[in-house]
């Protein structure tokens, strides 16, 4: 009786290349994923890498159709208000109800006094929003009311608090999806306001 | 009835309906108002719903999440519906406002073209793979004359 009937004859050197081959190649792609995780997982700690970055592309574009009613203690505006500005100004989206806009409220009030703001008071009954801003202070120049929400979503706006840089001409040109405190105002409005010189 | 008849007859088949019908029945909307009088516009609006993601919950569709935002974009999607435009259309509007992070399946472009071309990858990897190792395996070589007698005395008992 044949003691090998299923022996390998043949070709052991070329086996042995494709054995390590075999056992390499899915080392490698390992190797590799766990390369790209571990980056990510990386940047995610250093901040520059965020899957929950929503990235709406509205930088560089022009504002949005729109008109915002007077809320109390200021009045509201309009696309048109936004054109005809010859000096920029920042719309900071806020609500009565969302604690992150509470806490940005002290970081407007500082940046308002080289800056104008407007606020949109995004969902928010008059009454409530009329209240914060007589409690924490008052940033805005002017104050539009979207009490349905659907101005915001004309901006790309996914949550309150956000803010949108206008250059003079009506053009989005920097915009912050987070609360702002003075670090990501240095960070990055102020690098903006140099460029185009405000 | 016993315990497991009552399983069988009863629990079993409800069991099946949920499995099959839950997907269907997940997709309603929080407030039948919400719904478009006209079924087949209701359908399409919640095909398209089905493909936005909420943007507060992020691995729910608006259809799926009780956010007061996708609430809104739910609204939007039947104005834009009753208005009579194509699902491409709505997509679109969303697309210009919140870019293809608000798409659950992504466009294909370079950069998502590995994500797309995976299943096809993983396919032919397989392929090759299995090919390699099936070529590989010997033919057996013919019985030799004592096996085949050997053989043939063990079959010829029946």
């Amino acid at each position: 009786m044949s003691d090998d009937l299923r022996s390998p004859p043949s070709g052991a050197s070329g086996d042995v290349t494709r054995r390590r081959l075999m056992m390499g190649l899915p080392l490698a792609g390992a190797a590799i994923c766990g390369v790209a995780f571990w980056k990510m997982l990386a940047g995610m700690q250093s901040g520059s890498f965020n899957p929950h970055d929503i990235n709406a592309p509205v930088t560089g574009r022009p504002v949005p159709v729109f008109t915002l009613a007077d809320q109390i203690p200021g009045t509201g505006f309009s696309t048109a208000d936004l054109r005809a500005l010859s000096k920029p100004v920042l719309i900071n989206f806020f609500a009565s109800w969302c604690i992150p806009c509470i806490a940005e409220m002290q970081a407007l009030l500082d940046l308002q006094k080289r800056l104008p703001i407007w606020g949109v008071a995004y969902k928010d009954k008059p009454d409530n929003a009329a209240g914060l801003l007589k409690h924490a202070g008052n940033p805005y120049a002017r104050i539009g009311s979207d009490r349905e929400g659907r101005v915001a979503i004309d901006w790309g706006v996914s949550g309150v608090p956000e803010s949108f840089l206008i250059a003079p001409g009506g053009t989005i040109i920097w915009h912050s999806a987070a609360g702002l405190d003075n670090d990501e105002v240095a960070a990055g409005l102020d690098g903006t306001l140099k460029r185009i010189g405000g | 009835m016993s315990g497991k008849s009552v399983f069988r007859r009863v629990l079993l088949p409800l069991l099946v309906v949920v499995s099959i019908g839950g997907p269907v029945v997940a997709l309603a909307v929080d407030d039948p108002s919400e719904m478009l009088p006209d079924p087949k516009q209701e359908a399409r609006a919640e095909a398209i719903g089905a493909q936005l993601r909420c943007l507060v919950c992020q691995n729910e569709s608006i259809e799926d999440s009780s956010a007061g935002l996708a609430r809104d974009l739910r609204k939007v999607v039947r104005e834009h519906v009753s208005a009579g435009e194509s699902n491409r259309q709505v997509i679109d509007w969303m697309v210009a406002r919140y870019g293809n992070f608000i798409r659950l399946s992504p466009p294909v472009t370079i950069a998502t073209l590995l994500l797309w071309g995976m299943p096809v990858l993983a396919l032919v990897t397989g392929l090759v793979a299995a090919l390699l190792v099936f070529r590989r395996r010997p033919q057996a070589t013919p019985l030799s004359a004592a096996e085949q007698a050997r053989l043939d005395e063990l079959t010829r008992g029946d």
